[in-house]
């Protein structure tokens, strides 16, 4: 907390104090990306050579590991599915939560509260005490086995997520303009839809991309439901079916690992702002 | 009222009159806000609470994959509890549970202090500080795996060359209290982002005025700290604790790819145990009684968040 008027060298050294203590955080919370992406470059000679410096690539980047997983694996196929459920649930579980958010966050009638507290509860049941009983429901909808399982399952935290989320932003519009827009003869819904949802725009898009992250990142669900190799998500795919026996294939593995990542790392750098905004409003307005 | 319809309905009037009739009803305040809200509780009945209750009905019976069990009482907890898998498993819980959130705390508010300051590059920073806690944790957990490698990893290089460990090092992932130093130290990294970045947004929420008034009062920066940010962040820590406790407490995804439990069961958790035994064994019951032991830790939870925090 630097306070008042300091000298040119207190600033300097605070600058300093700074930047010495970022840099180890900066260290940990990055290095295993650089690895993994040296790992995926490097050829096996290399790789499991006892004297090589693991920190660098001394005989050449090669893209063998990324060509073998791309040619030999059915990664393409893990990442199209992934990308299917993804959207698919998110976008079920964002018209759901739009809904839901608003009726908790605007209207008044008998239970608002109890709602608001039972979707409050959900939101916090951790997806591996369902886990078990989940994966029995899902072989009585006839859908185990196939992606259509996580497309089912999925919006279970998504939709308690993102209920809370846009309660939050829901709560920051003025009511007099739906008042308004009510006096002027729409209806209850045209209200919420051309005069409410434009002004959640930012709210929406932000559950709309923690409900993408989640999704392509979650792994209990995935590794429950399905078990075989063409209807995996990409996290799983790698995880489970890249290692074969006792011989890992880390170039490989990492490769899938990276490639994995990608559309991830795409949409949050992209979408930084969102992120950190809607981290903070999902856990401190609680 | 019945002769009052039946005349508009001679006169013809009936259809419009019952859209209208319909529409109105639909307009009423209570049943626009239940009609919304359905299609959200059917879900969480469905496939939240209903599979809750099949849990705890799994829990009470000899259910196998692919076998409808009967009811056997208790007698999947009473086995549970008398395991010494599971006893170690209960242990490894809280010690993991407790030490992460610990790290994660300290480390958390540290981190924040640091990003609050002013930085050239401060979006990048930031942002680079969040990326554990974005990317697939089953996959950069599998990087953590290689580099704890039993014989090329990159962290007893490092600590060898640097003269801090003798060769050949310790193998993490196969040696006891190695790798739960291993599974807490990834839970930590790719927890640690979050607290940070919630700590960070209630240290921009208190005034600056507190902090002058403080050092007008002769307060050192350690004395600010402990008697203005501390009791000042206490709401937002307390969230982010309990959060955190939960998900610490359940979690799933690092232990099961980086030692599967191992070595002999000394780093599974409830969630780990619950899948190995349901799952991978078949013996749904007793898998379902085991996952049930993370209950009363979110009920806890729950009750606390209810009772104290959403009050303010």
């Amino acid at each position: 907390m630097d306070v008042g008027v300091r000298s040119k060298g207190a600033r300097i050294r605070s600058a300093a104090f700074g930047y010495a203590n970022v840099i180890p955080f900066l260290c940990f919370a990055l290095f295993p990306f650089y690895y993994m992406v040296i790992t995926s470059l490097k050829n096996d000679a290399e790789l499991y050579d006892l004297k090589a410096v693991p920190f660098l690539i001394q005989t050449g980047v090669i893209t063998d590991h990324y060509r073998y997983l791309l040619a030999k694996t059915e990664f393409l196929t893990w990442m199209k599915n992934s990308l299917i459920i993804s959207v698919i649930a998110t976008s079920v579980s964002l018209v759901i939560s739009i809904l839901a958010g608003y009726s908790l966050a605007r209207l008044r009638f008998r239970g608002v509260n109890s709602f608001g507290t039972a979707v409050f509860i959900t939101y916090l049941v951790p997806p591996t005490l369902l886990f078990l009983p989940l994966s029995q429901v899902v072989v009585w909808l006839g859908i185990s086995d196939t992606i259509w399982a996580l497309v089912v399952t999925y919006p279970t935290f998504l939709v308690p997520f993102s209920t809370w989320l846009l309660m939050g932003y829901f709560r920051t519009i003025p009511k007099e303009v739906e008042e308004c827009a009510l006096v002027d003869g729409a209806s209850r819904m045209q209200t919420l839809i051309r005069v409410v949802l434009p002004m959640a725009v930012p709210g929406i898009v932000c559950a709309a991309l923690f409900g993408f992250t989640l999704t392509w990142n979650e792994f209990t669900y995935a590794l429950t439901f399905i078990s075989q190799s063409a209807n995996k998500t990409a996290v799983v795919g790698v995880t489970a079916d890249l290692i074969r026996g006792d011989i890992y294939y880390w170039g490989s593995l990492m490769a899938g690992a990276v490639l994995a990542s990608v559309p991830i790392v795409a949409v949050y750098v992209f979408f930084l702002d969102y992120y950190v905004s809607g981290l903070t409003a999902g856990a401190v307005k609680g | 009222m019945a002769v009052g319809s039946r005349v508009l309905e001679a006169a013809g009037l009936a259809r419009p009159g019952r859209l209208a009739r319909l529409r109105e009803w639909w307009e009423q305040e209570h049943v626009f806000g239940y009609g919304l809200i359905l299609p959200a509780l059917l879900l969480i009945v469905c496939l939240v609470a209903y599979p809750f209750g099949m849990s705890v009905y799994f829990s009470l019976s000899d259910y196998w994959v692919g076998s409808p069990g009967r009811f056997v009482g208790l007698g999947n907890f009473r086995n549970i509890i008398g395991n010494e898998i599971f006893q170690r498993t209960v242990y490894n819980s809280f010690v993991f549970t407790s030490i992460a959130v610990a790290f994660k705390t300290v480390l958390g508010i540290w981190l924040a202090m640091l990003l609050f300051r002013n930085f050239r590059f401060k979006r990048l920073i930031r942002g680079a500080v969040l990326l554990p806690w974005v990317i697939p944790t089953a996959l950069s957990t599998l990087a953590w795996w290689w580099m704890f490698d039993s014989l090329y990893s990159v962290v007893n290089w490092t600590a060898i060359h640097l003269g801090i460990m003798s060769p050949p090092g310790p193998n993490w992932l196969g040696m006891t209290n190695y790798a739960m130093t291993a599974v807490i130290a990834v839970n930590v990294w790719r927890g640690l982002p979050f607290f940070a970045i919630i700590v960070l947004a209630g240290l921009v929420s208190i005034p600056r005025e507190y902090y002058e008034a403080a050092q007008v009062d002769g307060a050192g920066s350690w004395g600010r700290f402990r008697h203005v940010t501390l009791p000042l962040l206490r709401p937002v820590l307390a969230v982010v604790i309990l959060f955190s406790t939960i998900f610490t407490f359940a979690d799933f995804n690092i232990v099961r790819v980086l030692t599967r439990g191992g070595p002999v069961n000394t780093t599974h958790l409830f969630a780990t145990l619950a899948y190995q035994v349901g799952l991978d064994g078949g013996n749904l019951g007793q898998g379902a009684a085991i996952s049930l032991f993370l209950f009363p830790m979110l009920a806890a939870i729950v009750f606390v968040q209810l009772r104290y925090i959403r009050r303010e």
